[in-house]
């Protein structure tokens, strides 16, 4: 351990009733930055987080989390973690201001009554102290689950698809603190679906089938794809064919009225594309590629790979 | 292990908040206990009259005649005819009538000779309550009135003139009244608290705030005790609840010590409460706990003494309840409350409970689950 990375795990592995979720996964990361856990559902994303908290025990592999080791000191690594639960996980019958009253009890926060009114404050969640959690739309719970797990300041926060079903701008709001916590030293895992989500993280990890399939920033993971994006604004369903039947196209996208081709061949696409558009009225442009199309390459790229 | 207190008190307040707010299960808590005092004490209460009666006589003779009418008299026996044998038993078995008297042939004769005829009694026990007391009645009358004007030859003076059979049909030993009470208490408790706690655990995982409580630094110690301690204080408002209802609507007496009593009670709560919550550790959902709660409180009623005579069962049936706590907590209550008896006389039935209770507990802490797996 190199005293600079919040979480350092190798061959970290999962199984299930002997099914690998998840399979020998390496990762490393630095503290105080915001580390984007992508891939479909399924892919183990939950279970991995799960075993970094302590709440899974690895079947094989290990490592450290803020330099205490994952199976032995599962209780001192649950001390100095904030870890928000992919579904709503307070209690709903206990009113905002019980819920931090508890989880604080149970983090021994000190001064513990200042914390709860502060954490209350800096949340918004003042005027709705007293309403039971269970009452709150889908933003304020999130945003209480966020508030409870910071309350006891944790060194790491574990987040685990935080911001599913939450309206933008509660998102964007969401994504500002977790800066301004990142900036003050704190290090964010937080899985995501959401790709302007993924681009707002310092690095990514890609995971599917319980396989780490790629890391790094969004560009290395652009250029680890291999990628090439043209864009062919105003095609149909009958051009969208006729792109798809071209040599060289692996992957077509609908975004509005414009369509995305990738594909792997950059020579390739560059000699055909255009001819095919021509032969629709269209013109076809090339593009820089986008996260989205590398992550839906890497996905199919996957899933071929699993099925075969 | 460390244990700590402001961790655990958190834990503990934080279920009475919610049990506050389950309007329902608070409801249940403190209306099962006087609703169940209040069917079973009536049942201690009234001594029942008017029994239904039948009479097989194959001998319709006066003196027949005159025992059937001083069971009238009585006012215990509502004698409703004279049937025969076969019929009496239909009636006996459906439980159309709580007794059958069978005179013999030759009964009038006998007695008048001196030679103590058999009178059979056939009671249905199965309500032990019901025909205590009209028995006991049935004694008197067969040596008094009824045979002060029949001329008779009395070779032994001293002998009751008629042989008086009692049978008690299914249910060899009759239950004392008192008994009722204390046994009441045990099982009420034994319900409530195993339940409650039961569900405490289960509750959480199925609502997905395990995964919460998990992911803290809370021990498997301070969640167990944290979320036992709000039923301890439940448990005794129950037992205050039936205490004053059973002395002062039914006037059972209470002979022993309170404090002693409270002791034991406690020592009781404590045993149920530890078991909910390993079985609360063990099922995965509600249902599961609620199932797991049935299994344990069915053989504490039958085999505990609560509702058969704990000697009259057979040997392997009486470890089976040697092992259940509700079986010594009845021998210490009805000690305490009836008896009066000292701590010194109670002590082989405490150490029976400490025994469960720590066995309980050391299971329930191996089998919780400090992670998902």
């Amino acid at each position: 351990m190199d005293g600079t990375s919040a979480i350092a795990v190798r061959g970290l592995t999962k199984r299930f009733a002997g099914k690998t979720v998840v399979n020998a996964v390496d990762l490393t990361v630095q503290t105080g930055e915001i580390y984007g856990f992508l891939g479909p559902n399924g892919s183990g994303k939950t279970t991995f987080i799960r075993m970094l908290c302590g709440l899974l025990t690895p079947d094989a592999g290990g490592g450290t989390c803020l330099g205490h080791d994952l199976v032995w000191e599962a209780r001192a690594i649950k001390r100095k973690v904030g870890y928000m639960t992919q579904r709503f996980s307070l209690w709903e019958d206990l009113s905002v201001r019980e819920n931090l009253d508890f989880i604080g009890r149970m983090y021994a926060v000190e001064n513990r009554w200042a914390a709860v009114n502060d954490t209350l404050v800096t949340y918004g969640l003042r005027d709705r102290a007293d309403q039971l959690a269970g009452s709150l739309s889908g933003g304020w719970k999130q945003r209480l689950a966020l508030a409870s797990c910071l309350l006891h300041r944790p060194q790491l926060l574990l987040l685990d698809e935080p911001t599913a079903g939450v309206d933008p701008a509660a998102r964007r709001e969401f994504w500002e603190e977790l800066h301004h916590l990142s900036a003050a030293g704190v290090t964010v895992l937080v899985s995501t679906h959401y790709m302007d989500e993924a681009e707002r993280c310092h690095r990514l990890a890609y995971l599917a089938y319980g396989e780490l399939i790629a890391h790094g920033s969004a560009n290395e993971i652009i250029a680890a794809a291999g990628i090439t994006t043209w864009i062919i604004p105003g095609a149909d369903a009958s051009s969208r064919a006729a792109f798809a039947q071209t040599p060289g196209v692996t992957g077509l996208a609908n975004f509005g009225t414009t369509l995305h081709v990738t594909g792997r061949d950059a020579a390739l696409l560059a000699a055909q594309l255009p001819a095919t558009a021509a032969r629709c009225g269209l013109l076809a442009h090339p593009v820089d590629a986008s996260l989205e199309d590398a992550f839906i390459h890497l996905m199919q790229h996957t899933a071929q790979r699993d099925g075969a | 292990m460390t244990f700590s207190f402001s961790r655990f008190l958190g834990i503990a307040n934080k279920e009475l908040i919610q049990l506050r707010r389950d309007r329902l299960t608070f409801g249940m808590i403190l209306g099962i206990p006087l609703a169940e005092l209040l069917l079973f004490g009536f049942a201690i209460n009234s001594e029942p009259k008017h029994l239904p009666t039948v009479v097989v006589m194959a001998d319709p003779g006066p003196a027949a005649r005159a025992f059937v009418e001083a069971m009238r008299a009585s006012s215990y026996f509502d004698v409703e005819g004279t049937v025969s044998a076969r019929e009496a038993e239909r009636l006996l078995n459906g439980g159309e009538v709580q007794f059958v008297v069978t005179f013999p042939t030759d009964f009038h004769r006998d007695l008048v000779r001196g030679r103590r005829p058999t009178v059979l009694i056939e009671a249905d026990a199965t309500d032990p309550m019901a025909v205590g007391s009209a028995l006991s009645v049935l004694g008197g009358l067969s040596s008094a009135e009824i045979l002060r004007d029949l001329p008779r030859a009395t070779p032994n003076a001293s002998a009751a003139p008629i042989d008086l059979r009692v049978l008690r049909r299914f249910n060899p030993e009759v239950v004392s009244a008192y008994n009722i009470v204390p046994g009441l208490l045990g099982v009420i408790l034994t319900l409530t608290m195993a339940l409650m706690t039961g569900l405490a655990m289960t509750r959480e995982r199925e609502r997905g705030t395990f995964e919460n409580l998990l992911s803290t630094p809370a021990t498997p110690l301070e969640v167990m005790i944290g979320k036992i301690t709000p039923y301890i204080g439940i448990g005794l408002l129950q037992v205050t609840l039936i205490l004053i209802a059973a002395y002062f609507v039914f006037a059972v007496p209470m002979v022993g010590s309170l404090t002693l009593l409270y002791g034991v009670v406690l020592l009781f709560i404590a045993a149920t409460l530890t078991l909910g919550m390993t079985f609360s550790s063990v099922a995965r959902n509600q249902l599961q706990a609620m199932q797991m709660t049935i299994f344990y409180f069915l053989p504490s009623i039958l085999l505990s003494g609560f509702m058969f005579p704990f000697r009259g069962m057979p040997v392997w049936a009486q470890w089976i309840g040697n092992i259940l706590p509700l079986t010594h907590f009845l021998v210490l209550v009805r000690g305490i409350l009836l008896k009066g008896l000292g701590m010194d006389s109670l002590w082989p039935h405490v150490w029976p409970i400490l025994a469960f209770t720590a066995v309980v507990l050391a299971l329930g802490l191996k089998t919780y689950r400090r992670t998902l797996d």
